[in-house]
């Protein structure tokens, strides 16, 4: 099984990516870039990441997830982040990343904070 | 606590994993025939190349020296935190991936505490320029934050040159 899966479903204008296991150096890492930066190719600059399986992320993980924050901010595009587990909540505390990403617990509201 | 028996781990997982396991010395009084005792200390170390899937092996080598110390399931998520992250910046930054240079791992496990400590073998750094991640001007930068991660997980993180050539990071958990 690969260390990260990511499943992507459409809501609205919104993409919604479900991702289930690791963000970690290498694969994990590796497959987040990926997917980013295949749906700022298709155009879909609206993403939310649904991260409620993702129960371990290391420092390369985070710095992902920057990575495709300011990506997708270049593109003029909005990144949201969805269903942390408290690992990860704790991890973007410690590293006051909490105050740059917009975090949501509920997918609805969530959805209807896209502009 | 008293100590009941000593048992010393070598591990060598270069390519061929090889365990060796030396037996516990008899306490005290009687002869060690058929006797058993506690394992109070333990070292085991690794000798790994410099490559992005040694980050993985360092981990699960700490986990197995976790279960045998007792630890805590938060305090197994922090030791692998951190070694995760030594490792990394030994492979990246201080051997730079080069397959010449080894990154050496010892854990050292005791009744108080496990000892961790990670080599490299590269030309070192100086920790006070290592910009702080979580400063405004920093938050956007992809990477930088494995060190942080160190000392939010372990009670004590301390680096040091190695007097034949490396930087060597001691990593300490209290139990």
């Amino acid at each position: 099984m690969a260390e990260l899966d990511i499943k992507e479903r459409q809501a609205g204008d919104v993409t919604v990516l479900d991702m289930d296991g690791k963000i970690t150096i290498g694969e994990g890492s590796v497959a987040l870039r990926g997917a980013i930066r295949r749906l700022l190719e298709e155009g879909k600059k609206k993403i939310l990441l649904n991260l409620a399986g993702v129960g371990y992320i290391d420092s390369s993980g985070i710095g992902e997830l920057v990575s495709s924050f300011t990506a997708i901010n270049k593109e003029g595009g909005q990144l949201k982040l969805l269903n942390l587990t408290q690992k990860l909540q704790d991890l973007l505390a410690i590293t006051k990343l909490l105050t740059v990403f917009d975090v949501y617990e509920n997918e609805s509201e969530a959805l209807s904070s896209y502009k | 606590m008293r100590v009941r028996g000593v048992l010393h781990r070598r591990t060598i997982p270069v390519r061929f994993p090889k365990l060796y396991v030396f037996k516990p010395k008899p306490a005290g009084d009687g002869a060690g025939k058929g006797r058993t005792y506690l394992v109070t200390e333990e070292t085991t170390e690794l000798e790994l190349e410099s490559r992005i899937e040694s980050i993985a092996r360092a981990a699960e080598v700490a986990a197995q020296v976790v279960r045998r110390l007792g630890l805590s399931e938060e305090a197994a998520y922090g030791v692998d935190m951190a070694v995760r992250e030594a490792v990394t910046n030994a492979v990246l930054h201080g051997n730079r991936q080069d397959a010449a240079k080894k990154v050496e791992v010892k854990f050292h496990g005791s009744p108080e505490r496990l000892e961790i400590t990670v080599r490299d073998r590269g030309t070192g750094f100086d920790l006070n320029s290592v910009p702080d991640p979580t400063d405004p001007q920093n938050l956007l930068k992809a990477s930088g934050r494995g060190i942080l991660f160190m000392r939010t997980f372990m009670d004590d993180v301390q680096y040091s040159r190695h007097p034949e050539g490396g930087t060597v990071v001691r990593m300490t958990k209290r139990k």
